[in-house]
């Protein structure tokens, strides 16, 4: 058996929690900006499996709906979409 | 064994909760991609064992993680020995559910810590081992690896590497594992077939995964999966999975069992700026090379 | 009660191990340690021990698979010597720093090239910036407690590092002596169940290891070091007990023999420090009023205990059996640089490096070397503080 006894000082260990934007907000990052026009999406769910930053939900009612805060502006998702449902636009920081 | 699924349906959605948005990564990256489809798998009943690779940066800094699952940040050569040791504890405390996973890169597999894999190999250790290959070392800048494939430049073979790429796989198919598996990035439901059946497995498994990266193979962030999918339907990489003694082609692959099918190799080479050095005799000696691997392969589903 | 075997100092270590009750113990051969895990291996194979054995392809995967194992809330053994020790030496930083309680025996064996397997202390000494608690036995007996303690050492909250216990290989590792084994449940009780700081296994999601800001792993490093100043005390409370229950008690991080009312007192660390008894013995028949003090902890370095020891004394001769190439002895220099915080005259000091390799250095040798300083020191013919590489043939 094992029992977990924290330090007496409660001296700091190299532990890490799970964290949402632990490298801060890496929508800053973006100089492109991904526009999705939900009338051509298909619900294909490509770009939700592909996002590398897990920043793309799709659902039946809304389409795909990417979040700002995150998206690091790759433009993945543009090229894996099979319908053209998704244009890259200049970053004006709006 | 039941067939892979492959439907173009989402992953799980629990899989977003999981690996958390806001990660280090470079834009573009594969690794968040397999990363996910890990995650979609195995939850949070999973403690990865990562040795030096990009993941320990993209993974973000203390006291924070952007991944949802345990992890273990270890030195370079050592991925397959903690993991052996993390899993002989879990069965010793009697604790089954949770699998332990080798997360690293082909350096940290095929390089400095190939010992350490082949030693666990050897001895069934109960772990799947996952080598995400990006095919150099690009945490610290593009040097060759010897999973680097032949022509392609990087910051330490300015003219294009000479030597061909260490087939990873094969090795651990010559170690009698009980799973072996390729897949890629470009075909995220082809992998998630092959984690749940490692899953549902015990022993040493081994899954090799391609992976493109922008910055280190010189091609813009948004083509990754363009480019994983160009590796398959060239037939320089090919998707196939070997247990019970017995290799089969994995479906993104098999229509290019027929060399008739496949795309000619310029075009995945073009699209990389790292083979911007490369000869047309090296193009010949590439197609030499994909053609005996396939012999190689289709002898082996036989 | 207990049980008195003759046993080798390799296999005390290993009936120590036995006792502990480890969950995991991943090792890999190399000589003169063997017999160790050849000997944990019989144990688990007539079912004695109910360990798990990972017999990995290199030292390195050796402490990374205890590592792990460790992490995973398992108590975890191994041992090595010499080439294995430096082989793995990346991951014995690594545990300390991951605050992971694991215990290593070292059967000490000096460096290569050229290929040689007898002792000195040089293999161990060498890991003395890494973060483990480390001592040093001078028998079998010796080995074999300092093995059990070592698991209640590095389990120790206000501890929690992996401890290293070295013995020299066959001088102490393959001679056997008369042990006493002490009763398993008396053990088992005392012991108490694993503990350890956190532990990785699923039960929640936690990360070890990530990338991490200046500031905080300065923070991380600081408390280290605070660990090995607690860990003085919980090595002398353990000490304590340990004699209480079992009858044995060494006296700390520091063992002495004719100190009080010496005038000259010579150091040493292992198992020559039984010919420097004997050498003592001698000089004190003919009324030389001088003290033998041996180290049983090298980490913590137990400066303050034995200033307050030799702080009335008029000399101090300290027998080094490993030499840090370019500089001196590697128990002289933290002796000296101890000293420094404690006074600001030290005594009359001399550093002798022998044994190097395996040269046998008998009590004969301490006698001479012992005689002739304090009869220097005696006639003020002693100009300064010297360092000499004895038994060399120039």
């Amino acid at each position: 058996m094992v029992k977990v006894v924290k330090p007496p000082r409660n001296d700091k260990l190299p532990l890490t929690r799970p964290v949402i934007g632990v490298a801060g907000k890496t929508g800053l990052w973006r100089n492109m900006k991904p526009l999705v026009n939900n009338v051509k999406c298909t619900r294909c769910y490509q770009c939700e499996i592909y996002c590398p930053v897990n920043a793309i939900n799709v659902e039946p009612e809304t389409g795909a709906m990417i979040n700002y805060d995150y998206c690091k502006g790759c433009g993945l998702c543009m090229d894996v979409c099979p319908s053209g449902a998704i244009t890259m636009i200049p970053e004006t920081g709006e | 064994m039941s067939k892979i699924e492959t439907r173009k349906l989402p992953l799980p959605h629990d899989a977003r909760d999981k690996l958390l948005p806001g990660d280090a990564a470079c834009p573009g990256c594969p690794i968040p991609i397999a990363l996910k489809v890990v995650s979609a798998v195995f939850g949070e009943k999973a403690i990865l064992v990562i040795p030096a690779c990009c993941t320990s940066v993209i993974l973000g800094t203390y006291p924070g993680q952007a991944i949802k699952t345990s992890v273990i940040h270890v030195p370079f050569a050592s991925a397959a020995a903690v993991a052996s040791g993390v899993s002989q504890a879990l069965r010793t405390r009697g604790i089954k559910d949770v699998h332990v996973i080798a997360w690293a890169g082909d350096g940290g597999t095929a390089d400095i810590g190939v010992a350490s894999v082949s030693g666990a190999a050897e001895r069934n250790e109960d772990i799947i081992y996952i080598m995400y290959d990006n095919e150099a070392y690009m945490n610290t800048g593009i040097q060759r690896s010897s999973s680097t494939p032949r022509g392609a430049w990087t910051t330490t073979t300015p003219t294009g590497k000479i030597e061909n790429k260490k087939d990873m796989a094969r090795i651990l198919i010559a170690h009698g594992v009980p799973y072996v598996a390729t897949a890629s990035v470009g075909y995220p439901h082809d992998l998630y077939g092959k984690l749940q059946r490692a899953r549902s497995m015990s022993g040493f498994r081994f899954i090799h995964i391609h992976a493109p990266c922008p910055p280190g193979w010189r091609f813009d962030p948004q083509y990754t999966v363009r480019v994983a999918k160009l590796a398959v339907e060239t037939g320089l990489w090919v998707l196939y999975e070997y247990y019970d003694g017995k290799l089969t082609v994995s479906g993104p692959s098999r229509p290019y069992m027929d060399p008739a099918k496949r795309k000619p190799i310029e075009e995945y080479l073009k699209i990389q700026g790292r083979f911007r050095v490369i000869t047309d005799e090296l193009i010949n000696e590439i197609k030499k090379y994909v053609n005996e691997n396939w012999y190689w392969i289709t002898k082996m589903s036989r | 009660m207990g049980l008195r075997v003759a046993l080798t100092g390799n296999h005390a270590v290993a009936y120590a191990v036995k006792l502990a009750d480890p969950d995991v113990i991943a090792a890999y051969p190399i000589t003169p340690q063997t017999s160790i895990v050849e000997k944990l291996a019989e144990l688990i194979d007539k079912g004695e021990l109910r360990a798990r054995m990972i017999r990995v392809e290199s030292e390195h995967s050796a402490l990374a698979a205890c590592f792990g194992a460790a992490v995973a809330g398992a108590r975890t053994f191994t041992a090595t010597s010499s080439q294995g020790l430096l082989y793995m030496h990346e991951f014995v930083h690594w545990v300390s720093r991951a605050r992971i309680p694991v215990v290593m025996a070292i059967v000490s064996r000096t460096i290569n090239t050229p290929w040689n397997i007898w002792p000195d202390h040089s293999d161990f000494v060498d890991q003395r910036d890494a973060g483990w608690v480390m001592s040093y036995a001078m028998d079998s007996q010796e080995a074999f407690d300092l093995t059990l303690q070592a698991f209640k050492v590095s389990e120790d909250p206000s501890v929690y590092l992996p401890v290293m216990v070295g013995l020299e290989g066959f001088i102490i590792g393959h001679t056997a002596m008369p042990v006493e084994i002490p009763d398993e449940n008396i053990v088992k009780e005392w012991l108490g169940e694993r503990r350890q700081p956190y532990v990785i296994d699923g039960s929640e999601p936690l990360g070890l290891g990530g990338l991490t800001f200046p500031e905080d792993t300065e923070d991380m490093f600081y408390h280290i070091q605070e660990a090995m100043n607690n860990a003085k005390n919980v090595i002398k409370k353990v000490d304590e007990e340990y004699g209480k229950l079992f009858g044995r008690k060494y006296g700390g991080l520091v063992s002495c023999y004719n100190c009080i009312d010496a005038k000259y007192i010579a150091i040493s660390m292992g198992a020559w420090s039984g010919d420097l008894v004997e050498a003592v013995d001698k000089l004190r028949e003919e009324g030389y009023p001088v003290g033998a003090l041996r180290i049983r902890y090298y980490r913590p370095f137990p400066a303050e205990d034995i200033w307050e020891i030799v702080r009335n004394a008029k000399g101090i001769v300290v027998f080094d059996r490993a030499i840090s190439f370019g500089a001196w002895g590697q128990i002289y220099t933290d002796l000296v640089a101890g000293f420094s915080l404690y006074t600001n005259k030290l005594p009359q000091m001399a550093n002798i490096v022998a044994g190097i390799a395996g040269v046998n250095v008998i009590s004969e040798d301490f006698y001479g070397i012992l005689k002739s300083f304090i009869d220097k020191s005696e006639s003020g013919t002693l100009e300064r503080n010297y360092f000499a590489w004895i038994k060399v043939r120039r």
